[in-house]
């Protein structure tokens, strides 16, 4: 009977292929799902909304999920605020240099370790993942830096962290995974390291490649703790550590803004609130916008890394 | 003798022939292993600056041996309990709420039928992942703001009593730090085990679905015990990071009122090391590498134990 029914109409075949026991199953997952993306949702969405709107309908809780008031004050004082201006382009630098370093001092440390013949490589790959398990910490790097007189220059915030181990084992695995007769072929062509290498196996790491320059942009872009560390030159200060001076120690100064009504609009607590949400998603915007650009590549490139852990 | 002689040598001719063949490989690991040797194991050997009393002149190497001194007064002084307390409190905390619930979100996503529903929840939940540090406790610290922030205005609206100050309050750190982490990472988590999942054979699935399997026992009994190696390897890399709370949101979240319930291990190490115009190198120090050396042991004993018990294991 079923079957007879299930052959005539498609839509009809998938409601009695479906049992009671698993329709409240699914109903249970889209449930546990729609609730999570909910309180996802609903912040960001908020804070969005809060940034277009006035100050003292937000303040008196009338924002939530639309515009109140409509306003684009708080952008305003954003891009009027001084010091936010070189630190964005300060971030940027950091970003776009750093993540170069980072993909090819990576690229050039996984290449050898992913060869299978290459002697001593047992004991580089343990001198590179023993430093994932253990550091020397906070202090004795400080006292390095400082050694290297590296403090309050702009290398520090690029060359200490040249590397992440993890990220080189994930472009490691990746390596490994390229055909080794493509390799032979190549050798017999009288290609030699250097040239297979960079026609041959950087060309066709493109989806690693892709993945950790997301990984390392977004630790850059993020980055707090090394210009908290070593700069307290304000004009090499990133991004973060303005934010932080706004957002969180609540510091916006008149000093900080570049015109003359400033003073009195600072004098309304809620222009500086205006500021903080519109700072929010002008500090944010351009690191989230560029996972849409990664995302074909990423879940093959994450699986490299679930691989091996 | 001469015999056992000879295909050592032969080793070394070999190894010799291999090193030259392969000599472009060690041009590309100079830099990737200088920039090892400078930054990581420098540091390892100036850690020595624990067991000493560092003086600027004296540096690394020429400051008095002091022994153990430097931890003695950390494991005598009464910060001690309560900063590993803190320390680990949080971590646990964090890891038994954190920890279970990307597993539960990947297996539900991955039921999902419609695949483009999938992906759009999945690019949802990922967002809140690329959102700073500072930008987070920013957003906290608005929306509990009790007189304007939205949970004041809710909690107003509700009891018609002013809000009180969660952020003042020692008891509500903890929960504040680990619900607020779960929000942000709950979903960048599941890529993980979603990528795993993703190498599940569906002939298993089809196979099951003829012997009378529901969904949820094809769940249970199908993907559940698939991502099981993938789950034991992400469990020992967390809890090698046990003792080793991070120091950004817990140092951005912390303010004098709440400081009894969010001083931690790495907070501690700056302020004595590093704050307050140049503090004591070699106490910081002392703390930071007792750190270590639990984080160490932890992730060894873990991952042991999940040997024994799993057969899964980082090494």
């Amino acid at each position: 009977m079923t079957l007879a029914v299930s052959r005539q109409d498609e839509g009809v075949r998938n409601k009695i292929r479906t049992s009671a026991s698993d329709k409240r199953f699914y109903f249970t997952v889209n449930l546990i799902l729609g609730l999570v993306t909910l309180i996802v949702l609903v912040p960001l969405i908020f804070i969005v909304m809060a940034s277009f709107s006035a100050p003292e309908a937000v303040n008196s809780g009338k924002v939530l999920l639309w515009p109140v008031d409509f306003t684009l004050d708080g952008y305003k004082a954003v891009f009027k605020h001084k010091l936010l201006g070189v630190s964005y382009l300060n971030t940027f630098f950091y970003t776009i240099a750093g993540t170069a370093v980072n993909i090819s001092m990576t690229m050039i440390a996984a290449y050898p370790l992913a060869r299978k013949d290459l002697p001593f490589k047992g004991v580089i790959l343990f001198l590179f993942t023993f430093t994932m398990l253990f550091s020397g910490g906070t202090i004795p790097t400080y006292i390095l830096m400082g050694q290297l007189h590296m403090i309050n220059t702009r290398w520090v915030m690029i060359i200490p962290g040249a590397i992440s181990v993890y990220n080189m084992i994930i472009a490691r695995t990746f390596l490994q995974n390229i055909p080794g007769e493509l390799e032979e072929a190549a050798t017999i062509d009288g290609c030699s390291d250097f040239q297979y290498f960079f026609r041959i196996a950087l060309p066709l790491s493109g989806t690693v490649i892709a993945v950790l320059t997301l990984y390392y942009a977004v630790a850059h872009w993020n980055d707090y703790f090394t210009a908290f560390l070593y700069l307290s030159k304000r004009e090499y200060y990133p991004l973060q550590i303005v934010l932080r001076e706004v957002l969180i120690a609540n510091s916006v100064s008149a000093n900080d803004i570049a015109d003359m009504d400033a003073e009195t609009m600072l004098a309304r607590q809620g222009m500086k609130d205006l500021l903080k949400y519109g700072l929010i998603i002008v500090s944010s915007a351009p690191i989230l916008a560029l996972y849409p650009f990664v995302r074909k590549y990423f879940l093959k490139g994450v699986m490299i890394g679930a691989l091996k852990g | 003798m001469k015999q056992q002689a000879l295909p050592r040598r032969g080793y070394f001719k070999n190894l010799a022939a291999r090193l030259k063949r392969n000599w472009q490989m060690y041009v590309f690991l100079i830099l990737p292993l200088a920039y090892l040797i400078i930054f990581k194991y420098i540091p390892m050997v100036g850690v020595q600056i624990a067991f000493r009393r560092y003086t600027p002149a004296g540096g690394i190497w020429g400051s008095q041996w002091v022994g153990m001194a430097n931890f003695l007064k950390f494991f005598q002084s009464y910060q001690f309990s309560r900063v590993l307390g803190n320390t680990i409190k949080l971590s646990l905390y964090a890891l038994a709420a954190g920890f279970p619930l990307p597993i539960l979100l990947a297996l539900c996503m991955n039921a999902l039928r419609n695949k483009h529903y999938q992906s759009f929840i999945q690019n949802i939940t990922y967002m809140p992942h690329f959102i700073s540090t500072v930008v987070m406790v920013g957003i906290i610290l608005q929306i509990l703001n009790p007189r304007i922030g939205i949970f004041g205005n809710i909690y107003t609206s509700l009891t018609g009593k002013v809000a009180p100050d969660l952020m003042a309050n020692p008891a509500a750190f903890g929960h504040l730090y680990v619900w607020t982490g779960i929000w942000q990472n709950c979903g960048w988590d599941t890529v993980i085990y979603v990528a795993a999942l993703s190498g599940v054979d569906p002939e298993l699935h089809e196979a099951a679905v003829i012997d009378g399997a529901s969904r949820f026992k094809r769940l249970w009994s199908v993907d559940f015990p698939f991502i099981i190696p993938t789950i034991a390897i992400t469990f020992i890399l967390r809890c090698g990071s046990l003792v080793g709370i991070g120091f950004d949101k817990i140092y951005l979240m912390q303010n004098d009122l709440n400081l009894r319930a969010s001083e931690v291990i790495s907070t501690y190490v700056y302020k004595v090391g590093l704050a307050a115009g140049g503090g004591d190198f070699s106490y910081g120090a002392a703390i930071g590498l007792f750190n270590s050396v639990i984080n160490l042991i932890l992730i060894v004993l873990v991952n042991w134990l999940s040997g024994r018990v799993s057969d899964n294991s980082l090494w």
